[in-house]
């Protein structure tokens, strides 16, 4: 291109008027992005800092009023806890199940096909269904539950699962209704990765005289770190944002318990429940936000100082 | 590992291996046989404290009944269910295949910094915004109507960014081609670049299809009005109210959950890669 003066239409449009086909390509996604997230993000800090009942243009404003609330409120503070106990049950059981089941699968040379869509096929479920036989055929507090008829054989009384708090029967239907669910995701990514682990690797260590138990320490797991600390993450951020299983399993005539809430049932109850406090609601989903992103850069630099030393 | 071994402790080991493998799958299918054989019992069967393997009296009526009930719109919430998931498929694939190939291979000053205007959006949890964007949509006046339910789920970052990464690796030597024939970016891309990547586009659209599919936060939040429940919503009203028949409530679920489980027959190759290509964000 010449270095002649071009009109300013010219310049905007660029070479190949590459300025404005980049626009027309990325524009409209572009566009969706800022009303339908930075808007509401940006949008959703302002209320924050608002008395936001029943509006979203409010006018009261009351600073960190609403933050403090939030951390005052013992059903918040509540809700915390339960995602850590959660967390604590759901993150370990699904990395490790989805890990033996990749091994295993990987290893069978009988029907491979047929077990990974087996172990896959759960996926294609929704929370909602899932929950329907968890709490209504599974675990149902009944004598006609799958769970209590087996105790009944073996001359044990029914168990309400889900009503009794003490001891906390809940977590086994949340967690391995959600288990079922994930188990076949993950197992697809460890399958990818073991994939890519190179043959030559198990020969020469078959060579050195390592057994499978060494081989499996010192070849495969090293081998899966990348895709370990991905799948450890996507867990954790995922169990921060379980909600389909908690108020479908647990809600019951249109009721939710006033225990076993998590972070984003409570907030919904809080910002879309009869009050619609908005204000609250998205203070809660700032602090919300912040504790996931501090979770993750931690668990990043813990996963990352690990891999140095 | 092409390494055979016949000695009696590797057989003691495969054989484990494939009873922990029969196991685990009889438990993992365990579920769906329950919900097929709770949808073919009757009520008095299945609430009887007699546990039943098969059901004492078969009920395939039920998948009938469920359509003529007028306390479960099904009909009317799988039509809702297949329109969004269908316009929402087809809406990511064309919105986020646009904007990856755009920031893939056009040349454009700002590019990088609206690459990480997008990027930055895929560590915010999605779920969290679902308050804000509630505010959104209801000034919009779109609560209860199939535009609030479909147009906000039509931005997806993950997607963009996955397209973007798979243009860059696509073989610039026939775009080029394409592009010195006259076609320009827009021609490159439709008639080109578009009948070359449908393998990659099946398996972000099949991820975009399940998840639309099986989504329940946003419904429950935005189609809070009888004629605008998708299938997940009707199912989760009165599986939380429990206002209808039990058995009808199964059979339901498994007419609702029966377009995935014929996708997962018929197109399980392109849900795997999209499962790793989702999963793992383009590593």
């Amino acid at each position: 291109m010449t270095a002649t003066p071009v009109s300013l239409g010219r310049r905007l449009r660029g070479r190949q008027n590459q300025n404005l086909w980049f626009w027309v390509f990325v524009g409209p996604f572009v566009i969706g992005l800022v009303v339908f997230i930075y808007v509401p993000i940006a949008w959703s800090i302002y209320l924050s800092f608002f008395d936001a009942y029943n509006t979203v243009t409010p006018t009261r404003f009351v600073g960190l009023g609403n933050y403090a609330d939030m951390m005052r409120d013992e059903a918040f503070r509540s809700s915390l806890s339960t995602f850590v106990v959660f967390a604590a049950g759901i993150v370990p059981t699904t990395f490790a199940l989805s890990l033996l089941t990749a091994l295993l699968v990987a290893r069978t040379r009988v029907m491979q096909t047929f077990f990974r869509s087996v172990f896959f096929l759960p996926t294609a479920c929704s929370y909602v269904v899932a929950a329907l036989i968890w709490k209504m055929s599974i675990f149902a507090g009944v004598p006609s539950g799958m769970v209590n008829a087996g105790l009944a054989l073996a001359g044990h009384d029914a168990i309400p699962f889900l009503s009794l708090t003490r001891p906390p029967w809940y977590w086994l239907v949340i967690v391995s209704a959600r288990l079922w669910l994930q188990v076949g995701f993950y197992m697809i990514l460890f399958l990818a990765a073991l994939q890519r682990i190179s043959p030559t690797l198990y020969e020469a260590a078959a060579i050195d005289g390592a057994g499978s138990w060494q081989q499996f320490r010192f070849i495969t797991l090293p081998q899966l770190r990348p895709t370990s600390a991905a799948v450890l993450l996507l867990l954790l951020i995922n169990a921060f944002q379980a909600f389909d299983e908690f108020y479908n399993i647990l809600s019951t005539f249109g009721q939710y318990p006033p225990y076993a809430r998590p972070p984003l049932v409570y907030l919904y109850y809080v910002a879309l429940g009869q009050g619609q406090d908005f204000g609250h609601g998205s203070a809660g989903a700032v602090i919300l936000t912040l504790v996931i992103a501090l979770s993750a850069l931690v668990f990043n630099r813990f996963v990352s100082l690990r891999g140095e030393s | 590992m092409a390494i055979v071994d016949k000695s009696p402790r590797a057989r003691v080991a495969a054989t484990t291996r494939y009873a922990a493998l029969v196991l685990a799958a009889i438990l993992f299918l365990l579920p769906f046989y329950l919900l097929l054989r709770n949808a073919l019992m009757s009520e008095r069967d299945l609430s009887s404290p007699d546990w039943h393997w098969l059901p004492p009296t078969w009920h395939p009526e039920n998948f009938t009944a469920i359509f003529s009930d007028p306390a479960l719109p099904l009909a009317r919430s799988l039509v809702n269910s297949v329109a969004i998931s269908v316009v929402q498929t087809a809406g990511v694939l064309v919105i986020s295949g646009l904007a990856g190939y755009g920031l893939a291979r056009i040349p454009y000053r700002w590019s990088t910094a609206v690459f990480y205007l997008i990027t930055a959006t895929l560590l915010i949890p999605a779920a969290v915004t679902f308050v804000p964007s509630f505010v959104v949509v209801s000034t919009l006046g779109w609560i209860s109507t199939l535009r609030g339910l479909i147009i906000p789920g039509l931005f997806q970052a993950l997607a963009t960014f996955l397209f973007r990464q798979f243009f860059l690796g696509f073989p610039k030597e026939i775009e080029e081609a394409a592009f010195l024939d006259g076609l320009g970016y827009w021609g490159t891309f439709w008639r080109v670049v578009v009948p070359n990547s449908f393998g990659f586009a099946a398996a972000i659209g099949t991820i975009t299809f399940i998840g639309s599919w099986n989504a329940f936060l946003w419904p429950l939040v935005i189609g809070r009005e009888q004629t605008t429940w998708t299938v997940q919503i009707a199912l989760s009203t009165f599986l939380t109210a429990q206002s209808v028949d039990l058995s009808h409530l199964f059979a339901a679920a498994l007419v609702a959950i029966a377009p995935l489980l014929v996708m997962f027959l018929f197109l399980q190759r392109w849900i795997v890669e999209g499962v790793e290509r989702t999963g793992m964000g383009g590593d």
